[in-house]
């Protein structure tokens, strides 16, 4: 084995235990906010009326839709803040683990299934990370972290090929951009089917509070509502569909040039296709009656599956020109 | 594709009709509503999300038309059932054609009329000041002292204009609107997917796209019958092949040596060609993987390659009755090749040879006698062996059959897997029965070129670019209404601020402040603040 490369393997372990530690932190501010939202419930029904803010001034700027709970964007949040220190110090360990990678195959880290999955994830924490310098997203924090243990610690464990040249299909600059762009457009779609995923479970706990049965997850108290949350799902939605739109484009550029059509319905692009007609199906459906919200969250979701079903199953086991896995096929 | 807030629903949501008794014509304008309606677009779409998977699992004869042949081998009663629901053309079938032309008659159904509503809407004045500024989603006020209700609303107009707002003024108030190319990015992006489809089908007619294996110092002729296999559009016409000749001068492959992880991976294929034009010099040319050729409107392109044994074959009286270069298809990353061989110009129809050899590039022998390739490359350890048959080889009935397989039905084995026929490149055999012998004089390498000719590439391009520009204008520019309102206040006068969205515009409650500070900083500096309370 490649000495840069069991060196790359070796930072990619300790990252992934890193993020297993971020992973606990965010799960601890998860079940401190189920304690917080729990007393203030006492608090209100000890009858101390919350102090609505009323503004001092004579300039008054009122926001309707309400916004998220105040507990939720201003608390400080220890757990938390330890969670994102500790992503932070995963990320950096994550990120050199890819360089050495790529350094050690003399191009970048992306030309197989590995390592895809490798710079795949690492892109999807920086998304996040960067997402988390805009809005209050923190909440998400053991989701993100969680997902991207497991998949590094699939794609190590099942995905992992030594060092290889690019083969000449390969050979292209469009492999740089190509991937690069699919790769960031998956990390928004993560981070939307995340909020639409706490959408679901929001309006469900609307239910039930409305019909009178008891809060199971508390915790959903201490998150932006509903509406908030599918908001926040379309805005990084469209980012994420706009970049696969281009992933989308610059392949069939690139299959112009490798194969000599642009466009030829290899089972890779049958599935980057459905993708985008489902997160095109999405986009509509919030424009729809009667698919607005919940609808439109299980469309979002839906997508992501394709998009997971197309890297975890259709690289794997569906034969076609994309094979690039590195894997061996079985035969 | 969503609708502006504003657009009116042209039937009621709940689907209540209100003609008790239908004609054919209210039925007709029935189904077009229904058709050009949101919720069917919607289903249309993930209707064609879910016909597209079929075509990802069962074998396409687009894209893998060998696999289509194994499928037929191995499922024969299956495959009839596919057949029957065009299961291996999902992409041209009828039903899979029925969802996306029914999807892009909905949003002509669709666009159409909401160019006309956004012709209209562009044109129109902002609407009237709403009376109550609170119930929108954003808004402030503020009051301030030693101004004119005129200097405010001339002040805010100003301010509404730099920002390139459109504006009107209805009493003492501005009303102002911007983000009109939110919709039209919408309507190009959808009016430019129309325009992909049918520069595809039209531009579709004008292709074609040839497939031909070409040994290295050979010569192929753009023409209809020198090529392997062709797909021609439908309007190809004799004179669509553009004249040129290209020969196989070398093909250059370069294999991994030094990484033993990856060791005999390919790294490099290059074919260096000579291309004549009639009337121009020869020129010299390279094509490779990622780097087709363009020659006389054509693309060339490398897709795959492979080893071509010459051999040579003679009657046992020493005259040849056979001397090709035959083409063997890969098998394996190791470039063990399969080929078949058919002798025909014997004296006897029923001694006619035919076959079937495995070419190792690099040989070793396993512990059971087998060969295997380790090394993609020929060199003195390239092994060829050959079972032999001795019967109709059936090339004389006529019937096309295929290149790579030989049908030993009828056919007597001479030299089977337990004793095969054995060569190294410039090796003699004897073959049995005083059938002659057989010589493989050298290995040489094939090209397998792929010639495209598309002259609709370049419009089909130009509406994805418009397509692309027209969705992020679309999902990002925010179209929002914006207001100011003034009235005389005690010494000063109160300004009201607010703002609407139409569609989604996260950046709403930010632009309604900064209108109140960008306002209050165009009036005279002593009005800027408020008065104390």
């Amino acid at each position: 084995m490649n000495p840069l490369d069991s060196f790359s393997e070796l930072l990619l372990i300790s990252a992934i235990a890193v993020y297993l530690f971020a992973f606990i932190a965010f799960a601890l501010d998860l079940a401190r906010r189920s304690a917080e939202s729990q007393a203030r419930v006492d608090l209100v029904r000890r009858g101390s009326a919350a102090t609505e803010a009323a503004s001092g001034g004579t300039a008054v700027l009122v926001e309707a839709p309400p916004a998220p709970p105040a507990a939720a964007a201003s608390t400080r949040r220890p757990a938390a803040r330890t969670g994102i220190a500790l992503l932070v110090v995963g990320v950096l360990l994550h990120l050199g683990a890819a360089v050495l990678r790529g350094v050690a195959a003399g191009r970048v880290p992306w030309a197989n299934m590995y390592e895809f999955a490798m710079t795949g994830t690492l892109i999807m924490v920086v998304v996040y990370l960067v997402s988390l310098t805009r809005i209050d997203l923190r909440f998400l924090g053991s989701v993100i972290s969680g997902f991207v243990v497991v998949l590094l610690g699939i794609s190590t464990v099942s995905f992992h090929v030594a060092v290889s040249p690019l083969p000449p299909a390969l050979q292209s600059y469009w492999l740089v951009l190509h991937v690069l762009v699919a790769m960031l457009g998956t990390g928004f779609f993560t981070l939307a089917a995340a909020l639409s995923a706490a959408q679901l479970l929001q309006v469900r706990r609307g239910k039930r509070l409305g019909a009178g049965r008891g809060d199971r997850l508390r915790l959903l108290a201490t998150i932006p509502d509903a509406d908030r949350l599918e908001n926040l799902a379309y805005r990084i939605s469209v980012v994420g569909f706009i970049l696969w739109t281009f992933t989308l484009i610059a392949g069939a550029i690139w299959a112009n040039h490798a194969w000599g059509r642009y466009w030829g319905w290899d089972t890779k692009e049958v599935w980057t296709f459905i993708i985008w007609v489902v997160y095109a199906g999405y986009l509509h459906a919030r424009a729809t009656l009667g698919w607005r919200g919940t609808g439109s969250a299980w469309l979002n979701l839906i997508g992501y599956a394709c998009i997971l079903f197309n890297f975890g199953v259709v690289n794997v086991f569906f034969h076609g020109l994309h094979s690039y896995s590195g894997l061996p096929t079985g035969q | 594709m969503s609708r502006p807030s504003d657009a009116q629903d042209r039937f009621a949501d709940d689907g209540a009709v209100v003609n008790p008794r239908l004609g054919p014509l209210e039925w007709l304008r029935w189904g077009w509503r229904t058709l050009t309606s949101m919720r069917t677009a919607l289903l249309l779409l993930l209707a064609l999300a879910v016909a597209a998977v079929p075509g990802s699992l069962i074998p396409q004869n687009s894209s893998d038309p060998n696999g289509v042949i194994q499928y037929r081998q191995d499922n024969p009663g299956l495959a009839k059932v596919v057949d029957a629901i065009q299961g291996f053309d999902v992409y041209t079938s009828f039903w899979f054609s029925a969802i996306y032309l029914l999807l892009f008659i909905s949003l002509i159904g669709c666009v159409v009329p909401r160019l006309k509503h956004h012709w209209r809407a562009m044109r129109k004045a902002p609407p009237r000041t709403p009376s109550r500024f609170t119930k929108l989603p954003a808004s402030s006020s503020v009051q301030l002292p030693g101004l004119t209700v005129a200097e405010a609303v001339d002040a805010g107009e100003r301010v509404l204009k730099g920002a390139r707002y459109r504006t009107a003024r209805y009493g003492d108030s501005v009303s102002a609107e911007r983000g009109y190319l939110r919709e039209t990015g919408n309507l190009l992006f959808h009016s430019a997917l129309v325009g992909v489809l049918v520069a595809v089908f039209v531009g579709g007619g004008f292709t074609y796209t040839g497939q031909k294996i070409l040994v290295t110092g050979d010569t192929f002729v753009n023409g209809q019958t020198q090529y392997d296999s062709l797909n021609p559009g439908r309007f190809f016409g004799d004179d669509s092949l553009a004249p040129y000749a290209l020969k196989l001068d070398r093909l250059d492959v370069t294999y991994e040596q030094r990484n033993l992880d990856a060791l005999g991976q390919p790294l490099d294929y290059t074919a260096h060609v000579t291309t004549t034009v009639p009337g121009q010099a020869p020129k010299d040319a390279t094509i490779k993987v990622n780097s087709p050729l363009d020659v006389q409107g054509t693309s060339v392109f490398l897709l795959g390659n492979g080893y071509a044994p010459h051999i040579t074959v003679r009657n046992a009286d020493g005259s040849v009755a056979f001397s090709q270069t035959v083409p063997f298809r890969p098998t394996d990353s190791k470039m063990t090749s399969l080929g078949v061989v058919k002798v025909p110009d014997t004296t006897d129809e029923a001694k006619q040879i035919g076959m079937i050899g495995f070419l190792y590039p690099t040989a070793a022998e396993r512990t059971d006698g087998s060969f295997v390739s380790i090394f993609p490359s020929v060199g003195t350890q390239s092994l060829l062996s050959m079972q032999v048959y001795v019967g109709d080889v059936g090339l004389d009935a006529g019937t096309p059959k295929n290149v790579y397989e030989l049908d030993t039905a009828g056919m007597k084995q001479v030299m089977g897997i337990k004793d095969p026929l054995q060569l190294k490149v410039g090796e003699t055999r004897t073959l049995p029965d005083g059938l002659g012998t057989v010589t493989l004089d050298g290995i040489t390498r094939y090209a397998a070129l792929d010639i495209h000719h598309d002259p609709s590439q370049g419009v089909v391009a130009l509406f994805v670019a418009l397509a692309v520009i027209g969705l992020i204008a679309s999902l990002l520019i925010p179209r929002r209404r914006m207001w100011i309102k003034v009235r005389e206040d005690g010494d000063g006068v109160l300004v009201e601020y607010a703002g609407l969205a139409r569609g989604d515009d996260p950046g709403l409650v930010r632009a309604v402040a900064e209108l109140e500070r960008d306002h209050r900083a165009a009036l005279p500096a002593a009005a800027r603040e408020p008065a104390p309370v």
